[in-house]
Formats: structure tokens, C-alpha cells, sequence
């Protein structure tokens, strides 16, 4: 009976880690599923195309060559490195030791490169915490980076030494293992440091390595849910469903065109509306708290890394306007996570809390500083779009409220009596044409 | 294009000649350029004239879907009567609204910019671009925005440019990487927020970087910002904004 008791607590731990995960995974999908209905259209091929390239390939990380390679680094490490936990999970529930040791000579391989691949991640985390901490690199230092989301960067980098570092420790004091004599690629020069002690503390060491490692990685996954590493999961959904339109297509709002075209009509009876219309007519034009906004932007908001690339490349930001692309998407997340643990605490419903997105999080001085130039959009390594969040407050903005700047109030209505945003005349139009 | 149908005739392209080409002091300079241009290669083409009216992109990039689509719906009925098939213009926002929002109100066209249309009447033959006396001069190129990332089109301007012999230097962030003019998303219409620079002084201080004699633009909308710019630095007298179609018009002495 005695015998099972570490493969019943393994299970324990397992499982209570993945059902953990699973709940906060489920309240990730309800929180997703409170936006606007979109429906996803053009081409399929295209989305795989840039799945294939974009998430897995990692094509537009790279285009910042030095963080862009040490991330493909760990990127690689840590897919290579699942491989070995399966096996962990595997040796946890049945008590097995190395269970696919078997494979013999690619069993060897394949655990060498792992080592190969933790000393890599190692050093990769080593420079990252370095380019955060001292070179203090531009993008990491605007004010949305404080507090908790520059410690979260920095907790990640912490987790990754201390797992890399138990999976070679554990390695290295596996007796059985190092007789092997394959695989123990790096872990062979680690071995003497525990040339001392008795057979029973390196067994001791390797134990509490290997179940450290595992209980490491279960914590790891939970913490996910609260940081901006989601990404890790979340990149490959968003950049499927990132947009294959040109960048400068904006979409135009169905519900604004059905009442268009009743005001353009007159023949149109604006009384018949047809009996299945009477649902599609929002009741609020653009956004102001996230449930206005659709579900890809707020996928798009748990998505984002908080790199600061489409902040760092913005224009505004640049000249040194309020407004940074990264801080929508991370003001987008929280107050979704807010309004999530509203719904959470209320029984399942929402109650008003007197808060939304606009004015709470995001302020007009920063919506109205765009330029909607797309460099954000473009910048982003994992196909996030800020400006459509940016798009859909000004259009509450002006829509429901009237609240553009005074000078837009003016261009538009120039537009309206005189199709230019200039007050000209409409019949001077031809005026170029005229003498020099 | 009232005077073709009257004549029962179609013309080749319909020139969308948009808000700043028929009003802007600077940019019916543009608009000039290009229509000897038009004319040098012998084509027929039409404009709408008074009936023409603002694409709406700056209502809809300032949030105002109604009016857009107001705007839109007009513009694409008068287009539709007409049976237009083809469309060119010299501005980058009329280009990106005509070209990507316009069919699925109803308005499907071929669309071009005036870069790419003179790059394909170079192709045909229709039009030969002399070097002149921009040969050897430095010239860089700004990407506008809704050229280029909005459009992904990169080439064919600098194609044109080559074609004039110019020295062709790229700014540190161009093609994909291009710094925005400040004039998009209605910014053009509206002092900027607070901040510590203006957008289009950055920008210009970026091209006057590359020593150039010339700066190359694509856009009514740029080339009012950037000759701002190059005000604001007191360079007049060195440094030159111009439009593409201007400098292939004056090469030829049109
Ligand atoms: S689109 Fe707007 S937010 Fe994005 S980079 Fe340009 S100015 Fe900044
Ligand atoms: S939106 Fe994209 S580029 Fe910007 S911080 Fe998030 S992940 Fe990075």
C-alpha cells in the first residue's frame, strides 16, 4: 500500500493543478465570449499560412533580430522540454523511472538536447533579465510598465531559471541515468559537484528535483491565467484569427448601413423592418466598456505580451503624446478581468460599478491622438490590432456622445453641407482646372 | 464624365481627383501634374467634377460611420451610374476608402494609386519618364501610410524615381517601418494633443537626416505636412517637397 502513496499524491497534485487551470481556463472563454458577435471570413488558407509563419515560425519576431532569436531560443526550449515532462507524468502516475528510456540511442538524444536547450534558455533569460533590469531598454520603462506588470516580466524570467536549473540538477543526480552514459550532455559536468555526499542524499537531491520540477511547471500554468505570459497559449488562436484584410480596410458597420439606406431611400417604408432586423441593431454605436467591443479584440487583449514593439514604433507615443498601443490592449484586459470577477462575485450576472473602459482606463486625449497610421498594428509580433479598439471608442465618442474635438465637429459638418472637410463650395470643385 | 455620356462614350479611367487635389493651393499643383501626365499618354479619361464629394475618410477615421457611409452610399451611386470600371487618384486615403470599403456598400472598382497607374502606362509604353534635371539627385521617398502598411504598396514610387535617375536614399524607417506623416486619422484637421514634438517636424527631420535635395511624397496630406516641416526647420531653400507626378511632369517640361 505504502508503494503507491507517491504515485497517489502525484496524481493528487496533477490533477488538482490541471482542474485549477481548467477553471480559470473556462473563465478565460466566458470572458472572451462576453464582446460582440464577429464573424471570421476570408480566406483559410491564409489564417494557417499565418499560423504557420507568424506563431510557430515566429516570423515577425525576428524582425528584431537580437530579442527575436534569444525568444526563439526559449520558444524551442520550452516545446522540446513538454517532451520531458510527458515523460514525467508518465513515471509520476504508474512509478516508472524513465519510461522512455527504452528508446535507447534516441532516448540519449533527445535528453542531451534538452540539457543542450536548458543551458540556452538559461543564458537567453540571463540577457533578458539584463535588458529589462540594467540596459532598462526604452519600451519596458513606460508608465503602464509599473508595478505589477514589470514584476511579472521579471517573475517569468525567475521561474524559467528555477525550472531549467531543477531539470538539470535532477539529471545530474540520477545515478541510473548518468550510467547511462548518453544524454547526460551537459549534466555529466554537473555530477561531481555531488561526488561527496552518500547514495542516499544525491537520491534524495534527484527526488526532490524531479517532483520541484513537476510541482514547478503545475505552478507555472496556473500563474499563466494572471500574467502576460497567456500569450504563450493565446498567441496561436490570435494570429489565426488576425485579420487578412488590408490593413487599412476598416470595417463598415452594418447596422449604420441599414439605417443609411433608409435615409437615402424614398421609397423605403421605414416602418416595414424586415422581422429577423430587429435584433441586429445595436443598442449602442461603438464602444465604451469592453462587452461593446467584439470578442477577437478581447482575445486580442489577454493575447498581448506587453512588448511595447507598437508602442515603441507609434508616432504619437514617439512625440511624446499620452497615448501607447500596448496601454489600450492592457487597460482592455484588466478592466475585462474586473468586469469578470464582477460577474464572478455578483452569481453570474453583471452589476454596474459605476466604471467602464473609457474615461476609467482609457482617456479621449489619448483615443484622439491617433493617427491611425497602422505602424502598431504591423509592429505587433503576434497580429494584435489596437487601432480597432482605438476606432470603436472614437465612434461611441461621436456617435453617442458628440464628443469630438471642436475641430472635427467642423470638418464634419463641412463634409455634410459641403463634401469637403474644407468649407469651399461644392461647384468650385473643377476650380483647378482653371488658369494658373 | 457627364460629357462622355452625353457623347455615349466611356472613358478609359475615371480620375478621382478628392478633396485636397480640387482645393488645396499645393495640391492642385498635384492634380495638374498628373492630368499632363494624362495627357502626354494620350488618354482618355474623366473626372467627376461637381459631383464628386469627400470619400469620408476622415468622418470615418474620426468616428463618424454615418457620415462615411452617407458619403460613401453618394459617391458610389454617382460612380455606378456612370458605369465606372476604373479608378485612379493621387491620394493615398481616397485610394485605401475607394479601393477597401467602398464594395461592400456596393461600389466594387479597380482601383490605383497615380504611382502605380503611371508605373503600368510605363509599362505599356504609353509614357516614356526622361531623366531631366533630377538626374543624380539625392531624393528620398516617404512611405505614406496608406500607402504603403495600409496597402502594402512600396514599389512602385520608387520604381518611378529610379526611372528619373535619381539617387534613391531610404530613410532609417521606411517601407513597413515608416514613420506617419501626422496627418492621418483626421489628425490633418486638428491641432495634435499634448506632447513633446510634432509628429511631422520628427518626420522631417528624419528626411533632412539623409541629405536629400529632395523629398518625395505620395499624398496631398504628406506633402502639406512635410513642407510644414521643412518650413518650420528653415530649410526652403535646400530642401524641396514634391509629388511624385510633379517631378516625372517636370522632368519631361510639361
Ligand atoms: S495607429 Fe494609432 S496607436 Fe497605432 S501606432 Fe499609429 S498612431 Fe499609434
Ligand atoms: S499589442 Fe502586440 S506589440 Fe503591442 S505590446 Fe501587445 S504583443 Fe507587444
Amino acid at each position: 500500500m505504502m508503494n503507491f502513496l507517491p504515485n497517489a499524491i502525484f496524481l493528487a497534485v496533477l490533477v488538482s493543478g490541471v482542474l485549477f487551470f481548467a477553471k480559470n481556463v473556462g473563465k478565460l472563454k466566458r470572458n472572451i465570449a462576453l464582446g460582440r458577435d464577429l464573424e471570421i471570413t476570408g480566406s483559410k488558407k491564409e489564417r494557417w499560412n499565418n499560423l504557420l509563419m507568424i506563431a510557430l515560425g515566429q516570423s515577425k519576431m525576428v524582425r528584431r533580430p537580437v530579442s527575436g532569436i534569444l525568444h526563439v531560443v526559449v520558444y524551442l526550449g520550452f516545446i522540446i522540454i513538454n517532451i520531458e515532462v510527458l515523460e514525467i507524468v508518465i513515471d509520476g502516475i504508474f512509478g516508472s523511472h524513465r519510461i522512455f528510456s527504452f528508446l535507447g540511442g534516441l532516448y540519449g538524444f533527445l535528453i542531451g538536447s534538452f540539457e543542450i536547450f536548458a543551458v540556452l534558455v538559461l543564458l537567453a533569460v540571463i540577457v533578458f533579465w539584463w535588458r529589462r533590469n540594467v540596459r532598462r531598454i526604452a519600451r519596458f520603462l513606460n508608465p503602464e510598465m509599473k508595478g505589477w506588470p514589470k514584476q511579472d516580466a521579471n517573475y517569468i524570467l525567475y521561474f524559467e531559471v528555477v525550472l531549467m536549473t531543477l531539470f538539470l540538477v535532477m539529471n545530474a543526480t540520477d545515478s541510473s541515468f548518468q550510467a547511462m552514459e548518453s544524454g547526460n550532455t551537459v549534466s555529466q559536468f554537473i555530477a561531481p559537484w555531488f561526488a561527496g555526499f552518500s547514495e542516499s542524499t544525491i537520491h534524495l537531491v534527484e527526488r526532490s528535483a524531479w517532483w520541484l520540477h513537476i510541482v514547478g511547471i503545475l505552478v507555472f500554468l496556473n500563474y499563466l491565467y494572471y500574467s502576460k505570459h497567456l500569450h504563450i497559449l493565446l498567441a496561436f488562436p490570435n494570429v489565426y484569427f488576425g485579420s487578412v484584410t488590408p490593413k487599412g480596410q476598416l470595417d463598415n458597420m452594418e447596422a449604420v448601413t441599414n439605417e443609411v439606406k433608409l435615409m437615402l431611400d424614398p421609397t423605403a417604408n421605414p416602418y416595414a423592418v424586415p422581422s429577423g432586423d430587429t435584433q441586429s441593431a445595436p443598442d449602442k454605436f461603438g464602444a465604451s466598456d469592453v462587452q461593446d467591443l467584439n470578442w477577437l479584440q478581447l482575445l486580442n487583449a489577454y493575447s498581448c505580451t506587453e512588448c511595447g514593439r507598437c508602442t515603441s514604433e507609434c508616432p504619437a507615443n514617439q512625440t511624446g503624446k499620452l497615448l501607447s498601443p500596448r496601454k489600450i490592449m492592457m487597460d482592455t484586459r484588466d478592466r475585462l478581468q474586473e468586469v469578470g470577477a464582477n460577474i464572478d462575485a455578483n452569481n453570474g450576472t453583471f452589476q454596474d460599478d459605476g466604471k467602464q473602459l473609457l474615461g476609467d482606463y482609457i482617456s479621449k486625449e489619448e483615443l484622439w491622438a491617433c493617427t491611425s497610421c497602422n505602424a502598431c498594428v504591423e509592429a505587433c509580433p503576434i497580429s494584435i490590432n489596437p487601432l480597432s479598439i482605438i476606432m470603436d471608442m472614437r465612434r461611441y465618442l461621436v456617435m453617442e456622445q458628440s464628443a469630438a474635438p471642436v475641430e472635427l465637429k467642423n470638418m464634419m459638418s463641412n463634409i455634410e453641407n459641403n463634401g469637403a472637410p474644407w468649407p469651399y463650395n461644392q461647384m468650385d470643385r473643377m476650380n483647378w482646372a482653371n488658369n494658373d | 464624365m457627364a460629357d462622355f455620356q452625353a457623347q455615349g462614350k466611356q472613358p478609359e479611367v475615371l480620375f478621382w481627383v478628392g478633396c485636397a487635389g480640387s482645393f488645396d493651393d499645393r495640391a492642385k499643383k498635384i492634380t495638374k501634374a498628373f492630368v499632363k501626365l494624362l495627357n502626354r499618354a494620350n488618354l482618355e479619361f474623366a473626372v467627376l467634377g461637381t459631383e464628386e464629394s469627400c470619400t469620408g475618410d476622415p468622418a470615418k477615421r474620426s468616428g463618424n460611420e454615418f457620415l462615411f457611409q452617407m458619403q460613401a452610399m453618394t459617391n458610389i451611386e454617382t460612380m455606378n451610374s456612370y458605369g465606372v470600371k476604373k479608378v485612379v487618384t493621387a491620394c493615398p486615403h481616397c485610394f485605401n476608402t475607394i479601393k477597401n470599403e467602398y464594395p461592400s456598400l456596393g461600389g466594387s472598382y479597380d482601383v490605383m494609386h497615380h504611382t502605380q497607374f503611371l508605373k503600368s502606362l510605363l509599362e505599356d509604353g504609353r509614357l516614356k519618364v526622361e531623366s531631366g534635371q533630377f538626374k543624380g539627385k539625392r531624393i528620398t521617398f516617404h512611405d505614406p501610410c496608406y500607402l504603403g502598411r495600409a496597402n502594402n504598396v512600396y514599389e512602385a514610387p520608387r520604381l518611378l524615381l529610379e526611372k528619373l535617375e535619381a539617387e534613391l536614399v531610404e530613410m532609417k524607417r521606411s517601407r513597413k517601418n515608416g514613420l506617419c506623416c501626422g496627418a492621418g486619422g483626421a489628425q490633418m484637421f486638428k491641432e495634435a494633443e499634448k506632447g513633446n514634438k510634432e509628429i511631422n517636424i520628427e518626420r522631417t527631420e528624419e528626411a533632412i537626416g539623409t541629405k536629400a535635395n529632395i523629398i518625395a511624397a505620395g499624398c496631398p496630406f504628406c506633402n502639406t505636412m512635410l513642407t510644414d516641416g521643412v518650413k518650420h526647420k528653415e530649410q526652403e531653400a535646400k530642401v524641396h517637397v514634391m509629388d511624385i507626378a510633379e517631378m516625372i511632369a517636370q522632368a519631361a517640361d510639361l
